[in-house]
Protein backbone atom coordinates (compact mmCIF):
# COMPACT_ATOMS: atom_id res chain seq x y z
CA UNK A 1 0.00 0.00 0.00
CA UNK A 2 1.71 3.17 -1.17
CA UNK A 3 1.07 6.40 0.68
CA UNK A 4 -1.21 8.84 -1.11
CA UNK A 5 0.24 12.35 -1.46
CA UNK A 6 -1.18 14.79 1.09
CA UNK A 7 -3.88 17.24 -0.01
CA UNK A 8 -3.19 20.82 1.06
CA UNK A 9 -5.71 22.78 -1.01
CA UNK A 10 -8.30 24.27 1.36
CA UNK A 11 -10.95 24.39 -1.37
CA UNK A 12 -10.70 20.63 -1.95
CA UNK A 13 -10.99 19.86 1.75
CA UNK A 14 -14.01 22.03 2.47
CA UNK A 15 -16.30 19.01 2.54
CA UNK A 16 -14.87 18.04 5.94
CA UNK A 17 -17.31 19.40 8.54
CA UNK A 18 -14.65 21.05 10.72
CA UNK A 19 -12.92 22.93 7.90
CA UNK A 20 -16.17 23.82 6.18
CA UNK A 21 -17.49 25.26 9.42
CA UNK A 22 -14.33 27.31 10.11
CA UNK A 23 -14.06 28.69 6.58
CA UNK A 24 -17.75 29.53 6.63
CA UNK A 25 -17.33 31.38 9.94
CA UNK A 26 -14.13 33.31 9.28
CA UNK A 27 -11.76 32.15 6.55
CA UNK A 28 -8.88 34.29 7.84
CA UNK A 29 -8.31 32.12 10.95
CA UNK A 30 -7.38 29.10 8.82
CA UNK A 31 -3.70 29.40 7.98
CA UNK A 32 -3.18 26.01 6.39
CA UNK A 33 -4.86 22.66 6.06
CA UNK A 34 -3.51 19.26 5.24
CA UNK A 35 -5.15 15.90 4.64
CA UNK A 36 -2.55 13.22 5.09
CA UNK A 37 -2.89 9.51 5.97
CA UNK A 38 -6.64 9.98 6.28
CA UNK A 39 -6.30 12.60 9.01
CA UNK A 40 -7.13 16.27 8.66
CA UNK A 41 -4.90 18.89 10.24
CA UNK A 42 -5.87 22.55 10.41
CA UNK A 43 -3.42 25.27 11.40
CA UNK A 44 -5.28 28.14 13.00
CA UNK A 45 -4.24 31.63 14.07
CA UNK A 46 -2.89 31.77 17.60
CA UNK A 47 -5.05 34.71 18.70
CA UNK A 48 -8.35 33.01 17.86
CA UNK A 49 -7.85 29.50 19.25
CA UNK A 50 -10.48 29.89 21.95
CA UNK A 51 -13.09 31.21 19.52
CA UNK A 52 -12.25 28.46 17.02
CA UNK A 53 -12.67 25.90 19.77
CA UNK A 54 -16.05 27.30 20.77
CA UNK A 55 -17.23 27.46 17.14
CA UNK A 56 -16.30 23.84 16.53
CA UNK A 57 -17.82 22.66 19.81
CA UNK A 58 -21.13 24.40 19.18
CA UNK A 59 -21.43 23.45 15.52
CA UNK A 60 -24.95 22.13 15.00
CA UNK A 61 -24.39 19.49 12.32
CA UNK A 62 -21.14 18.03 13.67
CA UNK A 63 -20.29 19.24 17.19
CA UNK A 64 -16.69 18.56 18.17
CA UNK A 65 -17.66 18.32 21.81
CA UNK A 66 -14.89 15.98 22.97
CA UNK A 67 -11.28 17.03 23.43
CA UNK A 68 -9.47 13.73 22.99
CA UNK A 69 -5.94 14.98 23.45
CA UNK A 70 -3.88 18.12 23.81
CA UNK A 71 -0.12 18.10 23.47
CA UNK A 72 2.83 19.98 22.06
CA UNK A 73 5.71 19.42 19.66
CA UNK A 74 9.02 21.25 19.96
CA UNK A 75 10.67 22.02 16.59
CA UNK A 76 13.86 23.43 18.12
CA UNK A 77 15.95 25.13 16.71
CA UNK A 78 13.60 26.30 13.94
CA UNK A 79 11.05 29.09 14.48
CA UNK A 80 8.15 29.20 15.25
CA UNK A 81 9.42 26.70 17.73
CA UNK A 82 6.34 25.15 19.35
CA UNK A 83 3.23 23.61 17.89
CA UNK A 84 0.34 23.02 20.30
CA UNK A 85 -1.77 20.15 19.00
CA UNK A 86 -5.47 19.57 19.77
CA UNK A 87 -7.19 16.33 18.82
CA UNK A 88 -10.94 16.70 18.66
CA UNK A 89 -13.65 14.10 18.32
CA UNK A 90 -17.31 14.49 17.51
CA UNK A 91 -19.06 11.88 19.62
CA UNK A 92 -22.28 11.89 17.61
CA UNK A 93 -20.70 11.90 14.13
CA UNK A 94 -17.48 10.03 15.02
CA UNK A 95 -15.41 12.55 13.08
CA UNK A 96 -11.91 13.56 14.11
CA UNK A 97 -9.87 16.65 13.41
CA UNK A 98 -6.49 17.91 14.53
CA UNK A 99 -5.98 21.61 15.26
CA UNK A 100 -2.52 23.10 15.42
CA UNK A 101 -1.22 26.43 16.61
CA UNK A 102 2.30 27.69 16.05
CA UNK A 103 4.07 29.55 18.87
CA UNK A 104 7.36 31.45 19.08
CA UNK A 105 10.12 30.08 21.22
CA UNK A 106 10.92 33.30 23.13
CA UNK A 107 7.95 33.42 25.46
CA UNK A 108 5.38 30.86 24.33
CA UNK A 109 1.88 31.67 25.52
CA UNK A 110 -1.59 30.91 24.24
CA UNK A 111 -5.13 31.33 25.46
CA UNK A 112 -6.46 28.41 27.49
CA UNK A 113 -9.36 26.35 26.13
CA UNK A 114 -10.48 25.14 29.57
CA UNK A 115 -13.54 27.38 29.31
CA UNK A 116 -14.58 25.47 26.18
CA UNK A 117 -13.55 21.94 27.16
CA UNK A 118 -12.90 21.51 30.91
CA UNK A 119 -11.04 18.34 29.89
CA UNK A 120 -8.16 20.58 28.83
CA UNK A 121 -7.36 21.26 32.49
CA UNK A 122 -4.82 18.46 33.06
CA UNK A 123 -3.53 18.46 29.49
CA UNK A 124 -2.64 22.13 29.56
CA UNK A 125 -0.93 21.70 32.90
CA UNK A 126 1.07 18.85 31.43
CA UNK A 127 2.16 20.91 28.42
CA UNK A 128 3.04 23.81 30.72
CA UNK A 129 5.04 21.46 32.94
CA UNK A 130 6.96 19.63 30.23
CA UNK A 131 7.28 22.31 27.51
CA UNK A 132 6.96 25.61 29.36
CA UNK A 133 4.08 26.89 27.25
CA UNK A 134 1.90 29.27 29.28
CA UNK A 135 -1.89 29.05 28.95
CA UNK A 136 -3.44 32.38 29.81
CA UNK A 137 -6.75 32.11 31.57
CA UNK A 138 -6.12 28.62 32.92
CA UNK A 139 -7.59 28.55 36.44
CA UNK A 140 -4.79 26.54 38.00
CA UNK A 141 -1.63 26.53 35.90
CA UNK A 142 0.82 24.54 38.02
CA UNK A 143 3.26 21.74 37.37
CA UNK A 144 1.52 18.38 37.28
CA UNK A 145 4.03 15.58 36.68
CA UNK A 146 7.33 17.11 37.81
CA UNK A 147 7.95 18.35 41.36
CA UNK A 148 6.93 21.96 42.03
CA UNK A 149 10.53 23.13 42.48
CA UNK A 150 11.83 21.50 39.29
CA UNK A 151 13.91 23.70 37.02
CA UNK A 152 13.48 23.56 33.25
CA UNK A 153 10.99 21.80 31.03
CA UNK A 154 12.09 18.22 30.31
CA UNK A 155 10.30 17.58 27.01
CA UNK A 156 12.01 20.47 25.27
CA UNK A 157 14.46 19.31 22.64
CA UNK A 158 17.34 21.28 24.19
CA UNK A 159 16.88 19.42 27.48
CA UNK A 160 19.19 16.36 27.52
CA UNK A 161 17.58 12.92 27.65
CA UNK A 162 19.68 11.93 30.68
CA UNK A 163 18.84 15.22 32.42
CA UNK A 164 21.40 17.64 33.79
CA UNK A 165 23.96 15.89 35.97
CA UNK B 1 -27.39 23.10 23.97
CA UNK B 2 -25.53 21.25 26.67
CA UNK B 3 -24.26 23.13 29.67
CA UNK B 4 -20.56 22.77 30.26
CA UNK B 5 -19.21 23.03 33.78
CA UNK B 6 -16.81 25.88 34.47
CA UNK B 7 -13.56 25.34 36.29
CA UNK B 8 -12.68 27.34 39.35
CA UNK B 9 -9.22 28.11 40.74
CA UNK B 10 -7.96 25.24 42.82
CA UNK B 11 -7.47 26.16 46.46
CA UNK B 12 -7.43 22.68 47.95
CA UNK B 13 -4.65 22.44 50.48
CA UNK B 14 -4.99 26.06 51.55
CA UNK B 15 -7.45 25.87 54.44
CA UNK B 16 -9.11 29.21 54.94
CA UNK B 17 -12.31 28.17 56.65
CA UNK B 18 -12.36 26.87 60.18
CA UNK B 19 -14.91 24.14 59.53
CA UNK B 20 -12.98 22.20 56.89
CA UNK B 21 -10.00 19.95 57.18
CA UNK B 22 -7.41 18.68 54.72
CA UNK B 23 -6.98 14.91 54.53
CA UNK B 24 -4.17 13.32 52.63
CA UNK B 25 -4.86 9.95 51.03
CA UNK B 26 -1.90 8.14 49.52
CA UNK B 27 0.53 7.88 47.79
CA UNK B 28 1.02 4.80 49.98
CA UNK B 29 -2.54 3.66 50.46
CA UNK B 30 -3.82 0.21 49.50
CA UNK B 31 -7.02 1.45 47.91
CA UNK B 32 -5.43 3.95 45.55
CA UNK B 33 -4.15 1.17 43.25
CA UNK B 34 -0.58 2.35 43.00
CA UNK B 35 1.06 5.59 43.96
CA UNK B 36 -1.89 7.89 43.45
CA UNK B 37 -2.21 10.68 45.99
CA UNK B 38 -5.49 12.43 46.64
CA UNK B 39 -5.85 15.54 48.74
CA UNK B 40 -9.33 15.83 50.17
CA UNK B 41 -10.91 18.88 51.69
CA UNK B 42 -13.48 17.49 54.07
CA UNK B 43 -16.23 18.74 56.28
CA UNK B 44 -16.84 15.97 58.77
CA UNK B 45 -17.18 12.86 56.61
CA UNK B 46 -18.21 14.76 53.48
CA UNK B 47 -15.71 15.49 50.72
CA UNK B 48 -16.02 19.08 49.59
CA UNK B 49 -13.26 18.99 47.04
CA UNK B 50 -10.74 16.50 45.83
CA UNK B 51 -7.44 17.13 44.14
CA UNK B 52 -5.36 14.34 42.59
CA UNK B 53 -1.61 14.79 43.02
CA UNK B 54 0.17 12.77 40.39
CA UNK B 55 3.68 12.30 39.08
CA UNK B 56 5.08 9.85 41.63
CA UNK B 57 5.57 7.28 38.87
CA UNK B 58 6.70 9.71 36.17
CA UNK B 59 9.59 8.10 34.32
CA UNK B 60 9.74 10.28 31.22
CA UNK B 61 8.84 7.51 28.79
CA UNK B 62 7.83 10.04 26.11
CA UNK B 63 11.28 11.62 26.32
CA UNK B 64 13.00 8.23 26.24
CA UNK B 65 11.09 7.30 23.07
CA UNK B 66 12.71 10.19 21.21
CA UNK B 67 16.14 8.64 21.78
CA UNK B 68 15.22 5.14 20.55
CA UNK B 69 14.70 3.56 17.15
CA UNK B 70 11.09 2.94 16.18
CA UNK B 71 11.26 -0.78 16.97
CA UNK B 72 12.93 -0.13 20.33
CA UNK B 73 9.91 1.84 21.54
CA UNK B 74 7.66 -1.26 21.58
CA UNK B 75 9.02 -2.62 24.92
CA UNK B 76 8.59 0.83 26.48
CA UNK B 77 4.90 0.87 25.62
CA UNK B 78 4.33 -2.27 27.74
CA UNK B 79 5.37 -0.38 30.80
CA UNK B 80 2.87 2.45 30.48
CA UNK B 81 -0.23 0.49 31.32
CA UNK B 82 1.10 -2.69 32.85
CA UNK B 83 -2.31 -4.36 33.03
CA UNK B 84 -2.91 -4.22 29.29
CA UNK B 85 0.52 -4.43 27.64
CA UNK B 86 -0.76 -5.74 24.33
CA UNK B 87 -3.23 -2.90 23.91
CA UNK B 88 -0.38 -0.44 24.17
CA UNK B 89 1.80 -2.46 21.81
CA UNK B 90 -1.08 -2.50 19.35
CA UNK B 91 -1.77 1.23 19.47
CA UNK B 92 1.88 2.08 18.90
CA UNK B 93 2.39 -0.51 16.15
CA UNK B 94 -0.76 0.64 14.34
CA UNK B 95 0.41 4.26 14.49
CA UNK B 96 3.82 3.44 13.01
CA UNK B 97 2.29 1.12 10.41
CA UNK B 98 -0.03 3.94 9.39
CA UNK B 99 2.96 6.26 9.06
CA UNK B 100 4.72 3.66 6.90
CA UNK B 101 1.58 2.84 4.88
CA UNK B 102 2.09 -0.84 5.66
CA UNK B 103 -0.45 -3.63 5.35
CA UNK B 104 -0.62 -6.47 7.84
CA UNK B 105 -1.45 -10.07 6.83
CA UNK B 106 -4.86 -11.39 7.99
CA UNK B 107 -3.53 -13.98 10.42
CA UNK B 108 -1.53 -11.33 12.28
CA UNK B 109 -4.62 -9.12 12.45
CA UNK B 110 -6.80 -11.89 13.86
CA UNK B 111 -4.14 -12.87 16.36
CA UNK B 112 -3.98 -9.22 17.41
CA UNK B 113 -7.72 -9.17 18.00
CA UNK B 114 -7.56 -12.45 19.93
CA UNK B 115 -4.70 -11.33 22.17
CA UNK B 116 -6.18 -7.88 22.60
CA UNK B 117 -9.44 -9.32 23.91
CA UNK B 118 -7.58 -11.69 26.25
CA UNK B 119 -5.73 -8.60 27.49
CA UNK B 120 -9.06 -6.88 28.11
CA UNK B 121 -10.23 -9.89 30.11
CA UNK B 122 -6.97 -9.87 32.08
CA UNK B 123 -7.29 -6.19 32.86
CA UNK B 124 -10.98 -6.36 33.78
CA UNK B 125 -10.32 -9.34 36.07
CA UNK B 126 -7.70 -7.36 38.01
CA UNK B 127 -10.11 -4.44 38.19
CA UNK B 128 -13.02 -6.61 39.35
CA UNK B 129 -10.96 -8.39 41.99
CA UNK B 130 -9.42 -5.27 43.49
CA UNK B 131 -12.59 -3.19 43.21
CA UNK B 132 -14.60 -5.85 45.03
CA UNK B 133 -11.89 -6.25 47.65
CA UNK B 134 -11.89 -2.50 48.30
CA UNK B 135 -15.58 -2.84 49.06
CA UNK B 136 -15.09 -5.82 51.35
CA UNK B 137 -15.75 -8.79 49.06
CA UNK B 138 -12.61 -10.86 49.44
CA UNK B 139 -13.73 -14.03 47.66
CA UNK B 140 -14.16 -12.42 44.26
CA UNK B 141 -10.52 -11.38 44.30
CA UNK B 142 -9.38 -15.00 44.63
CA UNK B 143 -11.73 -16.17 41.88
CA UNK B 144 -10.62 -13.41 39.49
CA UNK B 145 -6.94 -14.06 40.02
CA UNK B 146 -7.53 -17.77 39.38
CA UNK B 147 -8.79 -17.00 35.85
CA UNK B 148 -6.23 -14.24 35.36
CA UNK B 149 -3.52 -16.83 35.91
CA UNK B 150 -4.86 -18.77 32.91
CA UNK B 151 -4.73 -15.66 30.73
CA UNK B 152 -1.20 -14.86 31.87
CA UNK B 153 -0.17 -18.40 30.92
CA UNK B 154 -1.46 -17.72 27.39
CA UNK B 155 0.68 -14.60 27.29
CA UNK B 156 3.64 -16.64 28.42
CA UNK B 157 2.97 -19.24 25.72
CA UNK B 158 3.06 -16.76 22.85
CA UNK B 159 5.66 -14.29 24.06
CA UNK B 160 7.63 -15.90 26.88
CA UNK B 161 6.52 -13.16 29.27
CA UNK B 162 3.60 -12.92 31.63
CA UNK B 163 3.27 -9.15 31.81
CA UNK B 164 5.70 -7.17 29.64
CA UNK B 165 4.86 -9.09 26.51
CA UNK B 166 6.03 -6.91 23.57
CA UNK B 167 4.34 -9.52 21.39
CA UNK B 168 3.08 -7.19 18.67
CA UNK B 169 5.83 -5.77 16.50
CA UNK B 170 5.81 -3.18 13.76
CA UNK B 171 4.66 -5.20 10.75
CA UNK B 172 3.03 -8.11 12.55
CA UNK B 173 3.78 -10.42 15.45
CA UNK B 174 7.00 -11.48 17.13
CA UNK B 175 6.45 -15.25 16.91
CA UNK B 176 4.05 -17.90 15.64
CA UNK B 177 1.74 -19.07 18.44
CA UNK B 178 3.01 -22.44 19.73
CA UNK B 179 1.41 -25.82 18.98
CA UNK B 180 -1.60 -26.45 21.20
CA UNK B 181 -2.16 -22.77 21.93
CA UNK B 182 -5.52 -22.43 20.20
CA UNK B 183 -6.89 -25.60 21.85
CA UNK B 184 -6.00 -24.26 25.29
CA UNK B 185 -7.57 -20.86 24.60
CA UNK B 186 -10.68 -22.64 23.27
CA UNK B 187 -11.00 -24.65 26.49
CA UNK B 188 -10.67 -21.46 28.53
CA UNK B 189 -13.19 -19.60 26.37
CA UNK B 190 -15.75 -22.38 26.78
CA UNK B 191 -15.36 -22.35 30.54
CA UNK B 192 -15.08 -18.60 31.17
CA UNK B 193 -18.77 -17.50 30.87
CA UNK B 194 -19.49 -19.84 33.78
CA UNK B 195 -16.79 -18.08 35.79
CA UNK B 196 -18.36 -14.70 35.07
CA UNK B 197 -21.65 -16.11 36.40
CA UNK B 198 -19.76 -17.00 39.56
CA UNK B 199 -18.54 -13.43 40.03
CA UNK B 200 -21.96 -12.02 39.30
CA UNK B 201 -23.59 -14.39 41.79
CA UNK B 202 -21.33 -12.94 44.44
CA UNK B 203 -21.75 -9.28 43.54
CA UNK B 204 -24.59 -8.22 41.23
CA UNK B 205 -27.45 -9.05 43.58
CA UNK B 206 -25.46 -8.68 46.78
CA UNK B 207 -27.23 -6.09 49.00
CA UNK B 208 -23.99 -4.88 50.64
CA UNK B 209 -22.28 -4.42 47.28
CA UNK B 210 -25.34 -2.64 45.86
CA UNK B 211 -25.54 -0.28 48.83
CA UNK B 212 -21.89 0.59 48.42
CA UNK B 213 -22.20 1.25 44.67
CA UNK B 214 -25.72 2.30 43.65
CA UNK B 215 -26.13 6.05 43.32
CA UNK B 216 -22.52 6.62 44.39
CA UNK B 217 -20.09 8.91 42.54
CA UNK B 218 -22.61 10.05 39.96
CA UNK B 219 -21.28 11.43 36.69
CA UNK B 220 -23.76 12.95 34.24
CA UNK B 221 -23.46 12.40 30.50
CA UNK B 222 -22.67 16.10 29.93
CA UNK B 223 -19.90 16.05 32.52
CA UNK B 224 -18.47 12.84 31.12
CA UNK B 225 -18.10 14.43 27.67
CA UNK B 226 -16.90 17.81 28.93
CA UNK B 227 -14.32 16.34 31.31
CA UNK B 228 -13.01 13.96 28.68
CA UNK B 229 -13.90 10.73 30.47
CA UNK B 230 -13.65 7.64 28.30
CA UNK B 231 -14.27 3.93 28.11
CA UNK B 232 -16.60 2.22 30.62
CA UNK B 233 -16.64 5.41 32.72
CA UNK B 234 -18.30 7.16 29.78
CA UNK B 235 -20.52 4.26 28.75
CA UNK B 236 -21.74 3.98 32.33
CA UNK B 237 -23.04 7.54 31.94
CA UNK B 238 -25.05 6.74 28.84
CA UNK B 239 -22.68 7.80 26.04
CA UNK B 240 -22.65 5.09 23.40
CA UNK B 241 -19.10 5.05 22.09
CA UNK B 242 -16.67 2.22 21.48
CA UNK B 243 -13.80 2.71 19.07
CA UNK B 244 -13.75 -0.98 18.17
CA UNK B 245 -17.16 -0.50 16.57
CA UNK B 246 -17.05 3.19 15.60
CA UNK B 247 -13.55 3.39 14.14
CA UNK B 248 -12.54 -0.24 13.54
CA UNK B 249 -8.85 -1.07 13.49
CA UNK B 250 -6.90 -4.29 12.94
CA UNK B 251 -9.94 -6.09 11.52
CA UNK B 252 -12.53 -5.46 14.26
CA UNK B 253 -15.10 -4.82 11.52
CA UNK B 254 -15.21 -8.61 10.99
CA UNK B 255 -16.46 -9.32 14.52
CA UNK B 256 -19.92 -9.11 15.99
CA UNK B 257 -20.29 -7.81 19.52
CA UNK B 258 -22.53 -5.54 21.57
CA UNK B 259 -21.43 -2.40 23.34
CA UNK B 260 -22.91 -2.36 26.85
CA UNK B 261 -24.21 1.08 27.81
CA UNK B 262 -25.89 2.08 31.09
CA UNK B 263 -27.51 5.40 31.82
CA UNK B 264 -27.35 5.49 35.64
CA UNK B 265 -23.87 7.07 35.73
CA UNK B 266 -22.93 5.61 39.12
CA UNK B 267 -20.36 3.08 40.32
CA UNK B 268 -22.82 0.21 39.85
CA UNK B 269 -23.48 1.18 36.22
CA UNK B 270 -19.77 1.18 35.47
CA UNK B 271 -19.49 -2.21 37.17
CA UNK B 272 -22.29 -3.64 35.02
CA UNK B 273 -20.71 -2.26 31.83
CA UNK B 274 -17.39 -3.89 32.58
CA UNK B 275 -18.84 -7.26 33.59
CA UNK B 276 -20.89 -7.31 30.38
CA UNK B 277 -17.74 -6.45 28.45
CA UNK B 278 -16.11 -9.57 29.87
CA UNK B 279 -18.86 -11.63 28.24
CA UNK B 280 -18.62 -9.73 24.93
CA UNK B 281 -14.83 -10.13 24.90
CA UNK B 282 -15.02 -13.87 25.31
CA UNK B 283 -17.50 -13.87 22.40
CA UNK B 284 -14.93 -12.08 20.25
CA UNK B 285 -12.28 -14.59 21.36
CA UNK B 286 -14.57 -17.44 20.25
CA UNK B 287 -15.13 -15.78 16.86
CA UNK B 288 -11.41 -15.18 16.42
CA UNK B 289 -10.64 -18.84 17.22
CA UNK B 290 -13.31 -20.10 14.83
CA UNK B 291 -12.22 -17.96 11.90
CA UNK B 292 -8.45 -17.82 12.38
CA UNK B 293 -6.95 -17.57 8.87
CA UNK B 294 -3.78 -19.31 7.75
CA UNK B 295 -0.77 -17.51 6.37
CA UNK B 296 2.20 -15.40 7.39
CA UNK B 297 2.30 -13.46 10.67
CA UNK B 298 4.59 -10.68 9.41
CA UNK B 299 4.25 -8.19 6.58
CA UNK B 300 6.45 -8.79 3.56
CA UNK B 301 8.68 -5.79 4.09
CA UNK B 302 12.28 -6.92 4.67
CA UNK B 303 13.57 -3.41 5.40
CA UNK B 304 11.22 -2.99 8.38
CA UNK B 305 10.36 -6.45 9.67
CA UNK B 306 13.12 -8.61 11.15
CA UNK B 307 13.69 -11.84 9.17
CA UNK B 308 12.95 -15.23 10.71
CA UNK B 309 15.77 -16.66 12.79
CA UNK B 310 16.16 -19.59 10.39
CA UNK B 311 16.52 -17.33 7.34
CA UNK B 312 18.88 -15.02 9.16
CA UNK B 313 21.25 -17.91 9.80
CA UNK B 314 21.13 -19.38 6.29
CA UNK B 315 20.61 -16.49 3.85
CA UNK B 316 23.10 -13.71 3.26
CA UNK B 317 20.47 -11.14 2.30
CA UNK B 318 18.37 -11.79 5.40
CA UNK B 319 21.48 -11.43 7.56
CA UNK B 320 22.25 -8.04 5.99
CA UNK B 321 18.71 -6.77 6.60
CA UNK B 322 18.79 -8.07 10.16
CA UNK B 323 22.09 -6.30 10.81
CA UNK B 324 20.87 -3.05 9.28
CA UNK B 325 17.57 -2.98 11.20
CA UNK B 326 19.30 -3.69 14.50
CA UNK B 327 22.16 -1.20 14.05
CA UNK B 328 20.57 1.62 12.03
CA UNK B 329 16.83 1.11 12.46
CA UNK B 330 14.55 1.91 9.54
CA UNK B 331 13.45 5.30 8.32
CA UNK B 332 9.81 6.33 8.42
CA UNK B 333 8.39 8.91 5.97
CA UNK B 334 7.83 12.31 7.56
CA UNK B 335 4.34 12.93 8.84
CA UNK B 336 2.17 12.52 11.88
CA UNK B 337 -0.51 10.13 12.99
CA UNK B 338 -2.96 9.94 15.89
CA UNK B 339 -4.06 6.36 16.39
CA UNK B 340 -6.73 5.80 19.01
CA UNK B 341 -7.87 2.36 20.11
CA UNK B 342 -10.26 1.10 22.75
CA UNK B 343 -8.21 -0.06 25.70
CA UNK B 344 -9.92 -1.68 28.72
CA UNK B 345 -10.00 1.79 30.30
CA UNK B 346 -11.06 3.81 27.28
CA UNK B 347 -9.47 5.71 24.44
CA UNK B 348 -5.76 4.93 24.30
CA UNK B 349 -4.24 7.28 21.74
CA UNK B 350 -0.74 7.38 20.32
CA UNK B 351 0.37 10.55 18.59
CA UNK B 352 3.55 9.81 16.66
CA UNK B 353 5.43 12.48 14.70
CA UNK B 354 8.11 11.45 12.24
CA UNK B 355 10.73 13.74 10.71
CA UNK B 356 11.90 11.12 8.22
CA UNK B 357 14.68 9.62 10.36
CA UNK B 358 14.94 6.26 12.14
CA UNK B 359 13.88 7.68 15.51
CA UNK B 360 10.45 9.11 16.31
CA UNK B 361 10.51 12.88 16.63
CA UNK B 362 7.73 12.86 19.19
CA UNK B 363 5.63 10.14 20.77
CA UNK B 364 2.72 11.23 22.91
CA UNK B 365 0.52 8.78 24.75
CA UNK B 366 -3.01 9.81 25.53
CA UNK B 367 -3.70 7.68 28.56
CA UNK B 368 -7.32 6.85 29.37
CA UNK B 369 -6.66 6.90 33.13
CA UNK B 370 -5.24 10.42 32.89
CA UNK B 371 -8.50 11.59 31.32
CA UNK B 372 -10.70 9.66 33.74
CA UNK B 373 -8.82 11.02 36.73
CA UNK B 374 -10.04 14.53 35.91
CA UNK B 375 -13.60 13.22 36.11
CA UNK B 376 -12.86 11.61 39.51
CA UNK B 377 -12.54 15.02 41.15
CA UNK B 378 -15.99 15.99 39.91
CA UNK B 379 -17.75 12.75 40.79
CA UNK B 380 -16.40 12.69 44.37
CA UNK B 381 -17.58 16.16 45.37
CA UNK B 382 -20.25 15.88 48.04
CA UNK B 383 -19.63 12.17 48.61
CA UNK B 384 -18.49 10.46 51.81
CA UNK B 385 -14.84 9.55 52.29
CA UNK B 386 -15.64 5.83 52.17
CA UNK B 387 -17.30 6.35 48.77
CA UNK B 388 -14.14 7.86 47.35
CA UNK B 389 -12.67 4.35 47.58
CA UNK B 390 -15.56 3.00 45.50
CA UNK B 391 -15.15 5.85 42.99
CA UNK B 392 -11.42 5.21 42.51
CA UNK B 393 -12.11 1.56 41.86
CA UNK B 394 -14.90 2.37 39.44
CA UNK B 395 -12.76 4.41 37.06
CA UNK B 396 -10.08 1.69 37.13
CA UNK B 397 -6.96 3.84 37.45
CA UNK B 398 -3.55 2.53 36.50
CA UNK B 399 -0.98 4.98 37.72
CA UNK B 400 1.63 3.95 35.17
CA UNK B 401 -0.79 5.10 32.52
CA UNK B 402 -1.34 8.47 34.24
CA UNK B 403 2.26 9.39 34.98
CA UNK B 404 4.07 7.75 32.06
Amino acid sequence: MALAPPITNIEELKSHPALGRLVGWNASVVQEAKFDREELTIWVAKESIREVAAILRDSSDCPFNYLADLTCVDWYPSEPRFEVVYHLLSISKKERVRLKVRLDGSSPAIESVTSVWPAADFYEREVFDLFGVRFTGHPNLKRILMPDDWEGHPMRKDYPVEGYR
Amino acid sequence: MTQFPTLVPDTVGEPDQDSTMILNMGPQHPSTHGVLRLILEIDGETVLRLRPEIGYLHTGIEKTCEAKFYQQVVPLTDRIDYLCPMTNNLAYCLAVEKLLGMEIPPKAQWMRVLMNELTRINSHLVWLGTHAMDLGAMTVFLYCFREREDVLRFFEMVSGQRMMTSYFRIGGLALEPPIGFFEKVKKFADRFPGNVDEYENLLTGNPIFMMRTKGIAYLSAEDAVALGACGPTMRGSGIDIDLRRDAPYTGYENFKFKVPVRTEGDVFARYLCRVQELRESIGIVQQALAGMPEGPIKADSPKVVLPDREKMKTQMEALIYHFKIITEGFTVPAGEVYQAIESPRGEMGYYVVSDGTAKPYRVHMRGPSFANLRALATMCEGQLIADVIAAIGSIDVVVGDIDR
